[in-house]
């Protein structure tokens, strides 16, 4: 594992506060934060879709009495509020994310490691937590950034108070914010680092706190797949989650059936992938993102699975390409989802960058190219395969209706696919569960083939 | 790929009259649809019976049939213009019901022409409650226990099984007409009967109840490649068991989880399939249980409805206009999302606020209607209020009801309970369905009683029932402690959606010293835009909502972005109600237009969500937004902060926004047109009554007082019978015409509680006067007389609830003359610039003013209909500083009569007596269209659902004072073949005339009576005129049986004789149409 130990000093740091900045040392060009600053400000003015508000130059950002939380912007910004969670000082890559529903998914969602999530829906909690949406078995984000405080939930599912899970999971936020006015900034300004500081004292040194949120890395480079990776071959046994026909009948499918094997690599994958590939009737091994291809090889599956996960592709693809094009080589069938979407074209040569903006929510449409049909997707990702740098013996399955990028490529004959959305949704729509099912077609065609 | 080429023309079938159940948001879909067609080039045939449409606006489509929705017509229709589609989505239950009339018979093929939109198989198996409850059963999906029963019999076995309580619905019916909750076995009976007969295909589904589960709604598009998107979801905070137009809705959902989310998006995306819409826009509803989560599918509508405008409205999303586009072979992706202009059609709309909706009723109207809520729906109107929280939405939404509300006003649950709060009592208050639930719940809150117990009594979810507590515990905190004096303690207050005038009532000051101390302390709303997809991308459209945002201490965000332009603000009229509808969303629309046409940036105000006026594309910028002084204030004061805000418009909304003058002029904001001070001479009895002195106008006799002693005394001076009324007042609420002093004690006691400070006023009333109408415009120079309107019914019953005749038919050329000179000297008297209506009486050839109301009339878009005289444009133009004379207006010489008829909602409130006097009932009008005032009146009455018969037997019963002009009206029915019963007093006269008639008994007189026979469908037509509160009382459930039975009444002689002159046209040969355009082009 690659520096991992190292960078991952910052992720959880929202459970340690004393290694909040020991390590994180990973070099960085931090640029003087007023010259920034005046930069964006006149692109902020200059905002084609209406003016937004210019804080004044000087920072003078006056106290609200009630505020025992802060969230400042690596470009300086200041938003108050009130703290929710962990009383902690947690920094992270700013995003914003416009499921209206599914926040435990998403909080969970092992993708968004290294991240602050701004729920750009007002009322998050609603519902409070259990433990069947749950995509992790802890809280993954970096924090949460909320409009509304949070209420009592209001579910029969409903097990714990949002509040208190959020506390006990370890978790760090800020409500009471104006998430419109920051997902606004966001979007002109691209995603930038931002430091959330929940103290009961009430004492908040602003430009230590910016510097801070300056300092912090940025996510472009960051390798933080193999944090997240599981750390040993494990079983992945139960199926997707379905509602009861009678009183509390609700809950996951067994899968007892074994008919194929499907190797998961790991690199943050969530649970509902892995439930969707039990649901096949296959077995599921999940392996860590950096166990090799003769190792996995040696598994004997049928079909090997990359998962989703967190921060750069470029990074992670540093270890995990290699392994990926020894995989090709066997042309056993290899469906990727998300990171691994996007691994699976850096093994063919492609390359990616970071978007301005990710797309992150449960409302983005794609079209399948073959047919015309339209998806409506979940969706979160921040990186984004470089269109021209594909190859061209993959064909673009996939596309984005909001932005026209790639969200899925195949190579037929070599038995691979991959998709840049999310399939098993969990948070979101469910109607492109279809492509774990064509998983499971490719495989049973390569097997009747390989007996051939 | 593109749109489909092998269609060139498209009919589009409109709603008709607004009635309960399908008002103005017909209007708007039909209206989106036909500019969407059009500008694809498409030839676009509309009709639609309403005149106080926009969609009827000639311009709008190639060919607009102002006719009935009738099978018939459209047959007409379809041989003149020979339409190569037919959109029957846009125009609610009637076009489809219409619609599947024609596709059933044959005529559509016949035609060939095809259906688009929904086809017939979609309509019948959504419509058809067992084909319905098949279909779900085939995908899988749950529905409540069900069996649909065709006689009483049946019922009574199926409610065996079943339980109760049941919930009843009868087939093909309105917004659930005739449907109901029984909850023992005669109400049981009561209801299955009635739903029985009301049913056009005689069915009713007896269901398991479902009461108290959570309700949910889900607005579904689809094309014609099989993507579907989920416009928005819609949660009722009223749990089922109340209809869904008469809950208080929000969106998006509040308490559901992802999982259980998703459920349903998958289930109403199946559902779509199923039942097969093809294209377009549906509506399909869900219940949750509670407390296990199972859901249960209730129902879909295969078109757009009440919930669509809604949803189109919450998210910015144009259901109704991509929904035609769909429908014409588009597919989502190949459509823009107007608002973003960068992302397709093809996505979810996500929002960054939270919507409320709440109903708007008016059971005060109705004596006797019975307020409990239902599943057959009885609001007349809504509004929405859009906030970034939910508190802040619920109570923006109290605050635009207009009904005096400012937030969780005070109630008194009952005079016992302040006496002796008894939680028991308490409890079995809340668990009524009624109007005003939320307010008992609040004041259940502040007397203590837990949020778990009102649960208990009402099934509102927790959720919304602890945001409702969260406001009781603010407000407490307020009365103890007083308004907080500093900016960010205030600024909390605001954040959670407490207006200024609750927090003035709260503390004891008045609302300026709060708004006051706000604008001290700055703390000020700032703007944020409805824009799609939550900030995700930019968007271009104005459209706007206000919020208290940020921390209270520094700069909020405003996203306002007001232009350097100089801009006209209208002020819209807020939820419909019986008085005020669409006729004044027609005028702000068409002020929108006109300015915009010359060059002013328009700028909207509205906070009801049915209308045309809250399209974002109808005004430049759209505010939606409470209509109270504080919300309109403040957005102008972010408006002035860029650019000139010319004036403000408030004559053309009614009664709300005139309301606001006082305030505006205040706050040293500009009125266009008329100034307020004009319109309140015309309300002041003294100051008028001297004008029209100098005037030498004359007015029935008339006084203003404000005890009972005073009524008596200017009574006896003027004479009984009197009218007797509040000032200030729209749609004659609380007019009543008053025969001896007892009657004028009783109402003195009511009206003096009720209105308080403002006076009374009483006039002669002109029995058998003629009542005219007259609408003009002014400026300061010139007056043109736009149209003189003669009422059929005689004066005494408001203006709104009479028909009338566009020319008059009765009057001379010198009296019409002399009402011209008259309104022209009034105009100048008060000093009008833009639209004054005039009402006057006509006795013995003498012309007595009644009323003027310097403003937008109820008749303007009729007047605008029937003579092409485009007058609320016109009058937008002048109040904004353009002369009259530029518009080179000439007298109107007319070939074609107009008959406006109103339109009424007694089936609905089952109980109350449909006789009509001095306050207005009405909830829509149709106009009637043709060479002569027979025709026209036919056409009027079938617009209106009256099925005027060519033969049978008629009923007549009258009071003695019209005894002796029935007898010309019954010689002209002997002789078309009609046989005639009357009661004895009636036929007696008639037989002296020399007329076969048979007498029947009243229902006093013993059975059988009349109302037997009307039952047993043995009285085709009745005519029935009583005066005294004892005869009208005998003669109530003979009205009842003629509307439950939908029998042709009529309660005046005048009203009778014109039916009469319509049975003569109708005989004569089927009634023809004609489009609009031919006649005002003269070429008919």
């Amino acid at each position: 594992m690659v520096n991992s130990d190292k960078k991952a000093s910052f992720l959880f740091a929202s459970r340690d506060t004393e290694i909040l900045y020991r390590e994180s040392g990973v070099d960085q060009d931090v640029s003087l934060a007023y010259p920034t600053l005046l930069q964006s400000f006149e692109d902020y003015a200059s905002m084609s879709d209406a003016k937004a508000t210019v804080p004044s130059e000087k920072r003078r950002v006056e106290q609200p009495a009630s505020a025992n939380a802060i969230l400042v912007l690596a470009d300086g910004t200041v938003f108050w509020g009130h703290g929710v969670g962990l009383e902690n000082d947690i920094v992270g890559e700013v995003c914003f994310n416009t499921s209206m529903t599914g926040y435990q998914e998403i909080i969970t969602d092992p993708s968004y490691a290294g991240q602050i999530i701004t729920f750009t829906f007002p009322h998050i909690g609603n519902v409070g937590t259990n433990l069947d949406d749950l995509e992790r078995e802890t809280a993954a984000a970096a924090g949460i950034i909320l409009k509304s405080d949070i209420t009592a939930p209001s579910n029969y599912r409903a097990a714990q108070d949002f509040s208190c899970w959020l506390a006990s999971t370890g978790l760090t936020g800020i409500a009471g914010i104006d998430t419109r006015n920051l997902t606004r900034r966001i979007r002109h300004f691209g995603a930038m680092n931002g430091i959330i500081s929940f103290s009961s004292q009430k004492f908040f040194d602003v430009d230590e706190l910016t510097i801070k949120a300056q300092k912090h890395p940025s996510l472009s480079g960051m390798d933080l797949a193999s944090v997240v990776s599981t750390r040993e071959l494990e079983k992945w046994s139960t199926g997707i989650w379905k509602f009861g026909s009678k009183v509390n009948d609700d809950g996951f499918e067994n899968t007892e059936r074994e008919d194929y094997h499907i190797v998961a690599i790991d690199y943050g994958a969530k649970r509902n992938i892995l439930r969707n590939l039990a649901q096949l009737g296959a077995k599921v091994t999940t392996v860590p993102s950096n166990l090799s291809a003769n190792a996995i090889l040696n598994l004997q599956p049928d079909g090997i699975f990359l998962s989703n996960g967190p921060g750069d592709p470029a990074a992670t693809a540093e270890y995990a390409v290699p392994i990926i094009r020894d995989l090709l080589n066997t042309n056993t069938p290899i469906f990727g989802i998300c990171l691994g979407h996007q691994l699976l074209s850096l093994a063919l040569g492609a390359k990616t960058e970071k978007m301005k903006n990710g797309h992150r929510g449960a409302n983005h449409p794609v079209k399948q190219i073959k047919t015309g049909r339209i998806e409506i997707t979940s969706q979160n990702h921040g990186f984004v395969i470089s269109e021209q740098t594909l190859p061209g013996s993959a064909t673009i399955t996939h596309r984005s209706l909001f932005d026209g990028s790639i969200e899925g490529f195949e190579i037929a004959e070599k038995n691979i696919f991959s998709v840049q959305y999310h399939p098993e949704a969990s948070p979101g729509p469910t109607e492109s569960d279809y492509l774990f099912r064509q998983f499971l077609e490719i495989i049973k065609k390569a097997r009747l083939s390989d007996n051939a | 790929m593109p749109k489909r080429d092998d269609i060139k023309s498209i009919l589009i079938i409109g709603a008709g009259p607004i009635v309960i159940g399908q008002a103005c948001e017909f209007d708007y879909s039909g209206t989106q649809a036909c500019k969407a067609l059009k500008e694809e080039g498409y030839r676009i045939i509309l009709l639609n019976s309403n005149p106080a449409t926009i969609m009827t606006d000639p311009g709008l489509a190639d060919a607009t049939y102002v006719e009935p929705i009738t099978a018939e017509a459209v047959k007409i229709i379809l041989e003149k213009e020979n339409p190569d589609a037919i959109l029957p989505t846009m125009g609610g239950q009637t076009a489809l019901n219409t619609a599947l009339a024609l596709a059933k018979d044959g005529t559509l093929e016949d035609f060939r022409v095809e259906l688009i939109g929904a086809n017939l198989d979609a309509i019948e198996k959504a419509e058809d409650r067992l084909l319905f409850r098949e279909a779900m059963d085939r995908i899988g999906l749950e529905s409540p226990l069900s069996h649909l029963v065709s006689n009483e019999e049946e019922g009574v076995q199926a409610v065996k099984d079943i339980g109760l309580p049941a919930i009843l619905r009868p087939s093909f019916t309105l917004a659930g007409t005739g449907g109901g909750i029984a909850y023992n076995i005669d109400e049981f009976n009561e209801i299955l009967r009635n739903a029985l007969r009301l049913s056009p295909v005689g069915t009713v589904l007896i269901e398991e109840s479902v009461l108290g589960w959570k309700e949910f709604e889900m607005e579904v598009v689809r094309d014609k490649n099989d993507n579907c998107i989920i416009v928005c979801s819609i949660e009722n905070v009223d749990p089922m068991g109340i209809h869904t137009g008469d809950s208080v809705t929000v969106a998006p959902a509040l308490t559901l989880t992802d999982k259980e989310y998703q459920r349903m998006r998958t289930a109403s995306i199946e559902v779509l399939r199923e039942i097969g819409v093809d294209t377009g826009g549906s509506n399909v509803q869900f219940a949750v249980n509670p407390n296990t989560g199972r859901l249960v599918v209730i129902e879909m509508n295969p078109r757009v409805s009440r919930s669509s405008a809604l949803a189109s409205k919450a998210t910015g999303f144009p259901i109704a206009k991509i929904a035609a586009k769909l429908a014409v072979g588009y597919t989502l992706d190949e459509l823009e999302n107007d608002i973003t202009k960068e992302t397709p059609a093809s996505f979810e709309p996500t929002i960054d606020y939270v919507v409320t909706k709440m109903p708007r009723f008016t059971f005060e109207k109705f004596a006797g209607a019975d307020a409990t809520l239902t599943t057959s729906m009885k609001s007349v109107g809504e509004a929405m209020a859009i906030g970034r929280t939910f508190l802040e939405s619920l109570q923006k939404a109290l605050n635009s009801m207009e009904t005096g509300l400012t937030g969780f006003d005070e109630i008194t649950l009952s005079d016992r309970i302040e006496l002796n709060p008894d939680k028991n009592a308490i409890l079995a208050k809340l668990s009524e369905p009624v109007p005003e639930r939320l307010l008992r719940v609040a004041q259940a809150l502040r007397i203590g009683i837990t949020v778990d117990e009102i649960y208990g009594a009402c099934s509102i979810d927790r959720w919304f029932l602890r945001q409702v507590q969260v406001a009781i515990e603010i407000e407490k905190t307020v009365v103890e402690n007083g308004i907080p004096e500093n900016k960010e303690e205030l600024f909390q207050l605001k954040c959670n959606g407490f207006s200024d005038a609750r927090l003035a009532k709260l503390s004891n000051k008045s609302e300026n010293e709060i708004s006051e101390l706000r604008s001290r302390l700055g703390v000020a709303p700032v703007f944020k835009r409805i824009d799609t997809c939550a900030a995700e991308f930019s968007a271009n459209t104005p459209y706007m909502y206000s919020c208290y945002e940020g921390d209270g201490l520094n700069h909020a965000e405003c996203e306002a972005d007001p232009t350097d332009k100089n801009k006209v603000i209208i002020l819209g009229g807020g939820p419909n109600r019986i008085g005020q509808g669409i006729e004044f969303d027609y005028c702000c629309v068409h002020a929108a237009y006109a300015l915009s046409e010359v060059g002013f940036e328009t700028i909207m105000v509205n906070c009801n969500p049915e209308t045309v006026s809250t399209d974002y594309d109808t005004s430049d910028r759209l505010y939606f937004e409470p209509l109270t002084a504080e919300s309109v204030i403040s957005l102008i004061k972010t408006e002035e902060k860029l650019g000139k805000v010319v004036g403000v418009i408030v004559q053309l909304g009614g009664q709300t926004p005139l309301k606001l003058s006082q305030a505006l002029k205040e706050a040293g904001i500009n009125i266009l047109g008329t100034s307020p001070k004009a319109i309140d001479l015309a309300e002041d009895r003294e100051q008028f009554k001297k004008l029209l002195d100098d005037l030498n106008l004359k007015q029935p006799q008339n006084g203003t007082v404000n005890s009972f002693e005073e009524a008596k005394i200017i009574a006896e001076e003027i004479g009984y019978p009197v009218v007797i009324r509040p000032s200030y007042v729209l749609g004659g609420r609380a007019m009543e015409i008053v025969y001896e002093e007892a009657a004028l004690n009783k109402y003195m006691e009511k009206a003096v509680l009720a209105t308080g400070d403002n006076p009374i006023l009483i006039d002669k009333f002109l029995s058998k006067a003629i009542e005219i109408d007259v609408d003009c415009i002014a400026d300061n120079e010139n007056v043109y007389i736009a149209g003189i309107m003669e009422h059929i019914e005689e004066a005494g019953i408001h203006s709104g609830d009479s028909a009338c005749s566009l020319p008059p038919q009765s009057l001379s050329a010198s009296l019409l003359k002399e009402v011209e000179r008259q309104s022209k000297l009034l105009a100048h008297g008060l000093g009008v610039c833009g639209l004054m209506n005039i009402q006057f009486a006509i006795k013995d050839e003498e012309i007595f003013l009644l009323e003027v109301n310097p403003r937008a009339s109820r008749t303007v878009p009729f007047v605008a209909k029937a003579t092409g005289v485009p007058i609320a444009k016109v009058a937008a133009r002048v109040m904004a500083g353009e002369r009259l004379e530029n518009f080179k207006l000439e007298k109107q010489q007319l070939n074609h009569v107009a008959i406006k008829e109103a339109v009424f909602p007694f089936a609905r409130f089952p109980g109350v007596d449909s006789i009509l006097g001095p306050e207005m009932k009405s909830t829509g009008e149709v106009m009637g269209i043709d060479k002569d005032f027979s025709l026209a009146f036919a056409k009027s009455q079938l617009a209106a659902g009256a099925k005027l018969p060519t033969a049978g037997t008629v009923f007549i019963s009258v009071r003695d004072i019209d005894k002796p002009s029935i007898v010309d009206l019954a010689v002209d029915l002997c002789y078309m073949g009609f046989l005639l019963v009357a009661t004895t007093g009636t036929a007696n006269s008639l037989e002296k005339a020399g007329l076969k008639v048979e007498k029947i008994k009243k229902v006093l007189e013993g059975r059988p009576h009349v109302v037997d026979n009307m039952i047993s469908g043995q009285i085709d037509l009745v005519i029935n005129t009583t005066e005294g509160s004892q005869a009208i009382k005998d003669s109530f459930s003979l009205r009842r049986a003629a509307i439950t039975h939908n029998i042709p009444y009529y309660t005046t002689i005048e009203g009778a004789k014109a039916a009469v002159k319509g049975i003569q046209a109708i005989s004569m040969g089927p009634l023809d149409v004609s489009p609009l355009q031919s006649y005002l082009n003269g070429s008919f």
